[in-house]
């Protein structure tokens, strides 16, 4: 047997320190999470836009672990939105109002459905991958037009009441609590991911990433991280469908229409994939244009987001965080 | 039941293997002993590669059995192999790209232990694993290397790390498919020269087109042709075998 002798373990070396510098706190990742908690005291401000934009974020940001991290594209991310977000209206409705308990209620269905929908998939691969996703959305999607008794068909689902939470914080119509609600709801979701996609699980999903052939002959127990990771990225995304729920007391069909799972992957292509932030940051960029377009020109807005999207590839390919990235590794190189 | 230790390490049974009309093998048997260091050799088409997808589980056979360690292992999945012992390398290198090649063996290293299951551990703190990673590029000579991007690495670093991580897994038979392939004379020698070091206690079974690395470093020989094993044998008397100088040296 090769034994290799193993030194106590040396926190100095370049390898114990490389990993322990993927883990590290950034500046700028504080400064981020503290300039979010900052739009809050700022006079004015559009508190329901961020909000949106926070949710929307988790929502990309679920959708990066699939695709940044295992390479696992989806057209059908929206289904697992709307599946929370329906989850959380419906639990409004009917009588059980406290949001956090409401809100992990609707993310662990999502995740079900959404492991269910791994165990589908976990062995298709490519442009079957993109029908599936997209032909279970569409499903969904029909599904809640067609039980109009049910679901509210395209009006949505009304009489949603949410209790303060912690029972402390009522949802006023400024939206000051919606916004620290959902702030601190994505932020918890966010360490979780964070720590996740920095574990040695992270690694191996991005190993199948790069190599799924690879991962076989290393032993990798591909199918079932597929399906962990789908559920993951699932209860996230019904994480998100929730929040918007009980942040707007509403939900509609539009929640799982094939248009939201178009619009998160374009937010987190615009982003950048893998980062988790860019997911943020594509939110942002997003959901600002859009507020701005649809009021300079209401109905021709996607021609804009659709030059936008054009431009990205064209300039940035990989998405705004990565080239900021790139940009800042030249600049410190000289 | 054989004793695992008496019985070869690996064995085809009567293997039979075709890709729709396309026969691969007839009626392969083949045995390979534990630790030797054994070539295959044959030319384009004999089914040298087939025979290391059939052995790893990437392919399956349409019938007849592989044995490793004297037990069946035709209906194991790949992942099983691996668990119980086999690793591979890659005719074309089939690496992480975007990683770097610390990343990579730890990747490895971590299924290796069952360290990979959903977790909210930085990798950071599995110093065991990252040590042994460290000292296993120094052992390949990829250490200065170890936070490069696999791709930008120059191709014969990229070719030790192919092996690397197969290495990595401390397999009990190690199968190298070509493992030369694409590197000079001089960085083929030099690459199977470490492998004798590093692989003294483990069996390996090579596909080798250059013979002179067959053999100077092969202690048994395999011809392949047209899907049977024409020979086996030891180098000396492959070099002389009048059927082999009629299949492959075409003299």
């Amino acid at each position: 047997m090769s034994t290799i002798s193993e030194p106590a373990t040396d926190r100095s070396t370049p390898a114990s320190q490389y990993f322990a510098g993927l883990a590290r706190w950034r500046v700028w990742e504080i400064l981020f999470w503290v300039a979010l908690v900052g739009l809050f005291f700022v006079p004015d401000a559009n508190l329901p836009l961020y909000g949106q934009i926070v949710i929307w974020g988790l929502f990309a940001m679920s959708l990066d672990l699939l695709l940044g991290y295992r390479g696992i594209p989806s057209l059908g991310h929206a289904a697992f939105f709307g599946i929370g977000g329906y989850a959380a209206g419906y639990l409004g409705k009917f009588g059980w109002i406290e949001p956090i308990s409401g809100l992990v209620i609707a993310a662990l269905l999502a995740g079900v459905i959404g492991w269910l929908t791994g165990r589908l998939i976990q062995r298709v691969s490519g442009i079957a991958l993109l029908m599936v996703t997209l032909g279970l959305n569409l499903i969904l999607n029909d599904v809640v037009h067609r039980q109009s008794g049910l679901t509210g068909g395209d009006d949505g689902l009304q009489g949603i009441e949410v209790a303060p939470v912690l029972g402390l914080f009522r949802f006023d119509i400024f939206g000051r609590t919606a916004y620290l609600y959902a702030l601190a709801v994505t932020f918890v979701l966010f360490l979780l991911a964070r720590a996740l996609v920095k574990s040695p699980f992270g690694l191996a999903l991005l190993g199948a990433r790069e190599n799924p052939r690879r991962m076989i002959m290393l032993g990798a127990p591909l199918e079932r991280d597929v399906t962990t990771v789908f559920a993951i990225a699932a209860a996230f995304a019904g994480a998100a469908g929730a929040l918007l729920t009980q942040t707007t007391q509403f939900v509609s069909p539009t929640s799982l229409s094939f248009q939201r799972s178009a619009d998160v992957l374009v937010i987190l292509i615009i982003g950048g994939t893998g980062r988790l932030y860019g997911a943020f940051i594509g939110a942002f960029v997003f959901l600002i244009l859009r507020d701005w377009l649809a009021e300079l020109s209401p109905v021709y807005w996607y021609f804009w987001i659709g030059l936008l999207l054009v431009v990205m590839v064209a300039f940035f390919r990989k998405g705004i965080v990565p080239s900021l990235e790139a940009l800042v590794r030249r600049v410190r190189r000289r | 039941m054989t004793d695992p230790q008496n019985s070869p390490i690996l064995e085809a049974r009567d293997l039979h293997m075709a890709f729709g009309g396309l026969v691969v093998f007839e009626h392969l048997n083949f045995t390979l002993g534990r630790g030797e260091r054994h070539a295959i050799i044959g030319p384009n088409g004999a089914g040298k590669t087939t025979f290391v997808g059939l052995v790893t589980g990437l392919l399956r056979p349409t019938s007849g059995d592989v044995l490793f360690n004297g037990r069946v292992i035709t209906h194991e999945s790949p992942q099983q192999r691996v668990k119980a012992g086999i690793a591979r390398t890659f005719q074309i290198n089939s690496l992480f790209k975007a990683l770097n090649p610390l990343a990579s063996v730890v990747i490895a290293l971590a299924q290796r232990e069952g360290r990979a299951n959903v977790s909210l551990r930085s990798v950071s703190r599995e110093g065991k694993l990252i040590d042994e990673a460290n000292a296993l590029l120094v052992k390949f000579g990829l250490a200065d290397d170890a936070l490069t991007v696999t791709e930008t690495l120059p191709y014969g670093k990229q070719r030790l790390l192919e092996v690397a991580l197969a290495f990595a897994l401390r397999p009990q038979l190690l199968l190298l498919d070509e493992p030369a392939a694409g590197l000079s004379t001089a960085q083929g020698h030099e690459l199977f020269r470490q492998l004798a070091v590093l692989t003294a206690d483990t069996t390996v079974l090579f596909i080798e087109h250059d013979m002179n690395l067959v053999f100077r470093y092969a202690d048994r020989v395999s011809v392949f042709a047209a899907g049977a094993l024409v020979v086996q044998d030891t180098p000396d008397k492959i070099r002389t075998h009048p059927r082999v100088r009629e299949v492959y040296l075409g003299t």
